[in-house]
């Protein structure tokens, strides 16, 4: 059935797929000079927004991990009535468009939302808001992640480590925690990586003011229309970082193998 | 075979809704006819595009210097109106659109909620504790709201400033944040306070501080249908397009 005609046009696919996905990315190196990107990165305002984005991110990225992880080897070890439901709900976030999002946190944690009496402004046009945008839509890339991780570990080595006398919160952290951890760190970076990408929600909910809620994405936007060059720069820097955060899935992914 | 069927399934479907697009009532298709428009424009060009004749209005609005930024970059509407003179001015030397038109005029308020306003005048926004949303710099509105500032005693303007919590990309992100209850008060267009209903009250600034706000029009060079996009222009000093500007709280276009 090896017709003469398929590998060319499977590598005909692969080449137009390259082609389309990755021009884009070059062109934000290739468009300016290496000099003119370094030097507008001197921006302050670019600055501000970096240090911003790691700061938040960093954040956001602890409290899903401490708070995502059990939930998800929860969710792996245990059937419960309901379970899929619950599986489903925590992943909509992942196919939520940016601006409903943004409307769902306002809706629930803004001012005027469900839960307006009791957050008050707190959040709104504060760095925590970012934080809390950035866990919303972050949150979910890890959580499945490492369900996926915790269910492909040996039932059996969990029922040993329990059989041993080890309690069950001793068996999470010092056999499945270990055990899963190329899935769990891999889940941590799909999550950093959304995170540093964040827009319209962080927009949205956090609003953009210079050292306080303007994270890198939202720099880019507005240098964009005054200052294309530092908007080029400062999107390096984020497909840089980006870049690598895959990159290391890729080799932790592969030293799990 | 199943791949087949479904292939045919989704042809079938995506020419159905294409027909549907294109023609209405077996009229001829319409030439379609892109706008990019400042976000304050919105209401009053939507009722306009939805009127004119002759093409299919496509809008596309954001803030004006987001819009200009794309024509820098090589996007080409068909017509490019900004809530200033300056980005359709410079983009004119630039040699990327005909000659602008001023085609209206707009006056900056202060909006603040209409149901819990704690402010009252301009002398309140720099009291301790007010929280203010502004237009980001190179927005018209917000290159506006700073002249009105910068027009200020200096330590007033600057603790206005300093009670600023967002720099938005365009003008609704500001009405945004005033009827979501993020922020106390915001420097908007009257047409915006009158767009978002009985959410939102006018202050009107001292006379003396009024920026004159001035909108411009022009053709973008190398635009596919340049014909409408003039005559969309000119009906947007006196036509349908004035009418709907009008209806909106749009002003006259100030005399320069």
């Amino acid at each position: 059935m090896s017709a003469a005609w398929f590998r060319p046009l499977l590598a005909t696919a692969l080449a137009a797929t390259l082609g389309f996905l990755a021009l884009p990315v070059l062109a934000i190196f290739l468009d300016t000079a290496p000099a003119d990107l370094l030097a507008s990165l001197g921006d302050p305002a670019s600055l501000d927004a970096l240090r911003l984005s790691l700061q938040c991110t960093a954040i956001a990225l602890a409290i899903i991990v401490v708070a995502g992880t059990p939930a998800a080897y929860l969710l792996a070890t245990r059937r419960f009535r309901g379970r899929a439901l619950v599986v489903t709900l925590i992943e909509v976030p992942l196919v939520l468009p940016p601006a409903v999002a943004g409307i769902g946190l306002l809706a629930a944690l803004g001012p005027n939302g469900l839960l307006g009496d009791v957050v008050g402004d707190r959040l709104v046009l504060q760095t925590a808001g970012v934080v809390v945008a950035l866990t919303f839509v972050a949150a979910p890339y890890h959580l499945r992640q490492a369900q996926a991780a915790f269910e492909a570990l040996d039932p059996t080595w969990l029922d040993a480590s329990r059989t041993l006398g080890a309690s069950e919160a001793r068996t999470f952290a010092r056999v499945a925690i270990p055990a899963a951890a190329s899935g769990l760190a891999a889940g941590l970076a799909l999550a950093w990586g959304r995170a540093l990408g964040e827009f319209g929600a962080t927009l949205m909910f956090a609003g953009s003011f210079r050292g306080v809620t303007q994270t890198a994405p939202l720099a880019i936007y507005e240098q964009f229309s005054t200052d294309f060059t530092a908007a080029l720069a400062l999107s390096a820097v984020l497909v840089a970082i980006s870049a690598a955060l895959l990159l290391s899935v890729k080799l932790l992914g592969g030293a799990a193998r | 075979m199943r791949w087949a069927a479904i292939v045919l399934a989704v042809a079938a479907v995506v020419a159905g809704c294409g027909g549907g697009d294109e023609q209405t009532a077996g009229q001829p298709a319409r030439q379609p006819l892109v706008v990019s428009a400042a976000a304050s424009l919105k209401d009053a060009f939507t009722s306009y595009g939805d009127s004119f004749p002759g093409a299919d209005v496509k809008l596309s609005f954001a803030g004006s210097d987001e819009l200009a930024a794309q024509i820098r970059q090589g996007v080409k509407p068909d017509v490019f109106a900004a809530a200033n003179t300056k980005l359709p001015d410079e983009l004119f030397a630039a040699g990327l659109v005909e000659k602008p038109t001023v085609f209206a005029g707009n006056e900056l308020v202060i909006a603040v909620p209409a149901s819990r306003a704690k402010i009252d005048s301009l002398d309140d926004l720099a009291a301790p504790g007010v929280k203010l949303a502004v237009g980001a710099k190179g927005v018209p509105v917000g290159d506006y709201t700073r002249k009105v500032l910068d027009a200020l005693p200096a330590a007033q303007g600057k603790a206005i400033l300093q009670n600023v919590r967002s720099s938005e990309p365009d003008v609704k992100g500001v009405v945004g944040k005033l009827t979501q209850g993020a922020v106390d008060a915001g420097f908007v267009y009257r047409s915006d306070v009158r767009a978002a209903d009985d959410e939102l009250k006018a202050i009107t600034l001292p006379a003396a501080l009024e920026p004159k706000v001035a909108y411009g029009a022009a053709v973008v060079k190398g635009a596919k249908h340049p014909e409408q996009a003039r005559a969309f222009v000119r009906g947007l000093l006196d036509g349908a397009g004035a009418k709907a500007l009008q209806a909106a709280g749009f002003l006259p276009p100030p005399a320069s």
